[in-house]
């Protein structure tokens, strides 16, 4: 390394930080972190630059495509490789709440418009947020808005907008449904030129005055000729609304909550958090960065290791950046995150997670939902052959660095040296003493295997589900 | 473990359930044809009279169920028309918890097949009493302590499998056992994760014996369905004391363009059905399975001009060789003084009554418990 400054920050704690605002980091990449004030690393990932970003144009030249597939390699490679962790996770944040499904629309281009619509503006404003949304043309035709018209109104998406998207059951009526959905006629998209034999067009939002419903409308009680902007307006103005999105983050970021329909039975598991982080919200008119700078610098989140179970994404795209061989531009990326044409599934869609398309609009279930048999199953297997023969840079690094640290002279130190290589990661006393009974009688092995070994046993653990 | 007192040539009773997923419509997958109301208020989203499979002077299957038909012409299909519950919730998030609960008026984490199947095993000694198949396991399979096995695909099963050396990876499996044997003290989830693992190891050690011995003549077609109940047949098929088997087939959220996609959903269900009554025949094994086929909701009576939207009233189908096959309660009425929220198919007997059929009638377990209360029953199986 160039230059050694001494460590300001715990390694432990900033690889929490790394493994929940980003997709984690290597052992390496922490040790140069440290040298950054915690709040200082916080502040690094909440204003991402282009700098600091993955060039379009890069992305383009080596993994532009039209398909599915080509769109979700490229997404991988930026959670790998960009410096702008939290920017990549907060596109995958509203992705979660907003769950379109490729499924329906069958147009790559517009799924991974809206993806690209997230990254841009997903540490905005709720507003800002909201009515991009109302208008990305990917939405409009997953809940069917495009159907929504003037004396024939489709509520499905005034229904998802109140109930999976802003506010959560119990904070409005059908009535409001219905008003909401009037006021969205009209919202719709251009239709694309055909794909055959033009390839993929971006569709473009199209507002339709002629079916438009001007008549008057109360939404939430308020009165008048109102229209979609008017609806988002009064719903970021809910305190229903700054507790949805603060429950949301928190579930996301800081710890597992209950799922989301429960919301409204089951108070939050750390009420005083969440209150801060609706005060930034309201306070700022519903910004979203001052609600995450409260979050991240809060000894809630600080303390809160190894609350969140991985969701599939998470695990994958951490492995590789562990693994070390996907620096370069590899089209094969896809194998790990996409289905192939007319092929099996693939890892992350194996372990329940297939990215841009969503099970339902309700996204996927979070917390220990993401694993039963099948999936822990899928999990281990992964990640362990990720671990693989230890021939790949990353683990080969971590091989390295354990053997020249001394790791080998005790069980202790073997079991101790390969969480800290893997991390810094923590397991608990049943795993610990499994661990330590294997390095006691592995000691027949060569130093490369036994270390080897223990960095797959560990990555096999019930511990290295959580994050 | 129970067993059915009548028994079935001295087999225990099987439960396969299909899980429809996103609201079927039912009035498009049994086509009352003869009601000119249907076509009023279905004025694009339709089936034409001439397209209807009809079987009666008013109902007719969709045209893409024809294999359907055939089972239900062999008498081997009871059609439960009108399957719904009060105030019908319209969120599919929420309704399909219902369906997997059986319990509509407050939020319950207790599935009533994990119910069932604490029933048919209260020790826990088999951890494929209950099996699902495809990703993720569904919430009626799921109540804290009952454990089941949830298969993505039956062909790659298996723990660590890339590691080569089989000595190293027999001793990782001895350490993958230890560090997975629950605790005391570190939380519900890292238990739950722990005791999911200890069950796959046990699950898996019976089922890798499955695929060396399962042969077939029937062929099931490449979609989900059909690989997930062909998946069914040979575990089942295999003798390892699966009493409830579980799958989905997803998509049937036709909000918008549901003719073209409506057709597909229904000529991969009816095939994969057909097929796997085949498959069990051909090896002997189809008399003590039953398949129950639910979805979350009906669908909205009239159509938005291109799809519906989420309505209430839909319909269920039991399927099997002792089934007594026809239709059971009513169809809905297309009179719309008689809807519910003015717009939707009124329900003509409560699922929770199906489920106690099926509980009752089929596996010989109270339902009393597990549907909360009593149900008006059917009657669709034939005398033993």
């Amino acid at each position: 390394m160039a230059t050694q400054t001494e460590a300001r920050t715990d390694a432990a704690l900033l690889a929490h930080l790394y493994r929940r605002a980003g997709f984690g980091a290597t052992r390496d990449q922490i040790d140069r972190l440290a040298r950054r004030d915690y709040a200082e690393a916080v502040e690094f990932l909440l204003n991402p630059t282009p700098e600091t970003g993955i060039a379009d144009d890069l992305v383009a030249r080596y993994l532009g495509g039209e398909t599915p597939q080509a769109y979700l390699a490229a997404w991988l490679f930026r959670m790998i490789n960009s410096e702008n962790q939290l920017q990549e996770k907060m596109a995958l944040f509203w992705h979660h709440v907003f769950a379109t499904g490729l499924t329906k629309n069958e147009h790559a281009l517009a799924s991974s418009t809206q993806i690209e619509l997230f990254r841009r503006n997903g540490l905005s404003d709720m507003r800002t947020i909201l009515l991009d949304l109302s208008r990305d043309p990917a939405m409009i035709f997953w809940l069917d808005n495009n159907e929504n018209h003037l004396g024939e109104p489709n509520e499905n998406y005034g229904r998802e907008l109140l109930e999976l998207f802003s506010l959560g059951v119990g904070n409005y009526t059908e009535i409001d449904i219905k008003h909401a959905s009037r006021a969205f006629t009209g919202w719709t998209f251009e239709q694309p030129l055909p794909l055959y034999p033009y390839g993929f067009y971006d569709a473009e939002f199209r507002f339709n005055p002629d079916d438009h419903d001007n008549d008057e409308k109360t939404f939430l009680g308020h009165t008048g000729n109102l229209d979609g902007g008017d609806v988002i307006d009064i719903i970021v103005e809910q305190p229903a609304c700054a507790r949805f999105i603060s429950r949301h983050l928190y579930n996301f970021f800081v710890a597992d909550e209950v799922q989301v329909p429960s919301w409204n039975d089951v108070p939050p598991r750390d009420p005083e958090l969440i209150a801060a982080m609706e005060d930034a919200f309201t306070g700022s008119g519903g910004e979203i960065k001052p609600v995450l700078r409260v979050m991240f610098n809060s000894d809630s989140f600080k303390n809160a290791r190894f609350q969140k179970v991985k969701s599939p994404i998470e695990l994958v795209a951490g492995m590789l950046k562990l693994a070390g061989n996907d620096q370069d531009f590899r089209p094969d990326l896809a194998v790990y995150v996409a289905v192939p044409m007319g092929g099996a599934a693939m890892t992350t869609v194996a372990m329940g997670q297939k990215l841009l398309d969503p099970p339902t609009v309700e996204g996927w279930h979070t917390g220990k939902e993401w694993i039963d048999g099948g999936m822990l199953v899928e999990r281990v297997n992964f990640a362990v052959e990720e671990i693989g023969d230890g021939s790949d840079p990353g683990i080969a690094r971590l091989i390295e660095r354990l053997i020249e640290s001394g790791a080998l002279a005790t069980p202790e130190a073997l079991v101790d040296g390969a969480l800290d290589a893997l991390g810094p990661i923590a397991v608990d006393e049943t795993t610990r003493e499994g661990l330590l009974s294997f390095a006691a009688d592995s000691a027949s092995d060569d130093e490369r295997t036994r270390v080897l070994r223990m960095l797959r046993l560990i990555a096999s653990t019930p511990d290295f589900q959580f994050a | 473990m129970t067993s059915n007192g009548n028994g079935i040539n001295g087999k225990d009773p099987v439960l396969v359930v299909v899980q429809l997923t996103g609201g079927n419509d039912f009035m498009n997958t049994l086509v009352p044809y003869s009601w000119g109301r249907y076509y009023d208020y279905r004025e694009a989203v339709r089936i034409e009279e001439h397209q209807v499979l009809k079987f009666s002077d008013t109902l007719g299957f969709h045209p893409a169920a024809a294999p359907l038909k055939e089972l239900f012409d062999a008498g081997d299909v009871a059609i439960v028309q009108g399957i719904g519950y009060e105030n019908s919730n319209r969120s599919h998030f929420r309704a399909m918890d219902i369906m997997h609960t059986a319990e509509p008026l407050k939020i319950s984490t207790e599935g009533w097949l994990a119910k069932v199947i604490r029933e048919l095993d209260p020790e826990g000694e088999n951890v494929l009493t209950g099996v699902s198949f495809g990703r993720g396991l569904p919430r009626a399979m799921a109540a804290p302590g009952v454990r089941v096995t949830s298969v993505g695909d039956l062909d790659s099963y298996g723990l660590m499998t890339s590691v080569e050396i089989q000595q190293q990876r027999a001793q990782e499996l001895d350490i993958f056992q230890r560090v997975y044997t629950p605790a005391i003290g570190t939380g519900a989830t890292m238990s739950y994760i722990r005791q999911t693992g200890i069950d796959v190891l046990a699950g898996i050690d019976k089922l890798q014996s499955i695929a060396g011995q399962y042969d077939s003549s029937v062929e099931y077609a490449s979609n989900p369905i059909a690989q997930s109940l062909r998946d069914v047949a040979r575990t089942h098929i295999a003798g390892l004391g699966t009493r409830v088997f579980y799958v989905r087939h997803a998509g049937y959220d036709h909000h918008a363009v549901e003719l073209p996609l409506h057709e597909r959903l229904l000529t991969e269900l009816s095939g994969a059905l057909r097929d796997f009554f085949a498959d069990l025949r051909d090896h002997d094994a189809s008399e003590e399975v039953v398949v129950y086929v639910f979805t979350e909701f009906g669908r909205r009576v009239p159509d938005n001009g291109s799809g519906t939207d989420h309505g209430s009233g839909g319909g269920a189908f039991i399927l099997g060789d002792r089934v007594e096959g026809g239709l059971y309660a009513e169809y809905p009425s297309l009179d719309p003084s008689t809807f519910a929220n003015g717009e939707d198919l009124e329900h003509t007997i409560d699922f929770r009554g199906v489920y106690a059929t099926l509980l009752e009638q089929w596996l010989s377990v109270d339902s009393h418990e597990i549907v909360g209360g009593q149900y008006e029953q059917l009657r669709p199986f034939a005398a033993a």
